[in-house]
């Protein structure tokens, strides 16, 4: 099963792993997005997150399948905000669980590390005195 | 054509979507050449893809009428 999702509301951690859990499941990997105080050294005030929506649920739900087809998973949760996030809030939530753990963990890497590669989504970090499209330029 | 516009082409178009003259580009990569010569802050971006009707699109995707085109810069989410 599947649960893919972009929010402008905060994201609940408890809820989402409520949902992957599963009688056949052994394990659940969870990795949760936090926003960091710092970047190369500059205070950041907040983060602002544009997503390109149906694009980037279509890529997320390709994440999902992928996985599913190359480990034994039982349940694949992926949530990611939109708008304006302060230090400490949560981008992206996801929630792997699986029989066993070694195909939890290693989906659940891969997710997340696919995620950034190919999910259209953009952060703009903002600074007391200046900002910058993450990635953007070289 | 419309183009969407996320990210930063959102700042360097100024709006969310930007208007390329029908029939200057047939083709992705065509595309790409008619927004850089446009918009020269494209050119420094560490790269960009386009988008058709929500899938990446390849150098040589066709481009129809009616298809949903949207430029992607660096994606940074996570």
């Amino acid at each position: 099963m599947i649960d893919i999702k972009i929010s402008s509301e905060p994201l609940d951690v408890s809820s989402c792993i409520a949902w992957a859990m599963s009688p056949e499941a052994g394990g659940i990997d969870v990795f949760i997005g936090t926003v960091r105080n710092m970047t190369k050294g500059k205070q950041v005030v907040r983060l602002e997150f544009d997503a390109y929506e149906g694009m980037a649920l279509k890529e997320m739900n390709k994440i999902a399948e992928d996985l599913c087809a190359k480990w034994p998973v039982t349940k694949v949760l992926i949530h990611h905000r939109a708008g304006v996030l302060s230090v400490g809030d949560i981008p992206v939530v996801i929630v792997v669980s699986a029989a066993h753990r070694a195909a939890a963990f290693d989906a659940c890497r891969y997710a997340i590390d696919t995620l950034k590669e190919t999910v259209p989504i953009w952060k703009k970090e903002v600074f007391e005195d200046g900002e910058q499209w993450v990635a953007a330029h070289p | 054509m419309k183009v969407l516009a996320f990210g930063i082409a959102r700042e360097i178009f100024g709006s969310a979507t930007v208007e390329v003259a029908a029939g200057s580009a047939s083709t992705a990569a065509e595309l790409q050449d008619v927004l850089k010569l446009q918009y020269p802050r494209l050119a420094q971006l560490s790269s960009f893809m386009i988008a058709v009707n929500g899938e990446y699109a390849q150098p040589g995707t066709t481009i129809n009428e009616g298809d949903e085109v949207a430029i992607i810069p660096p994606v940074s989410g996570g």
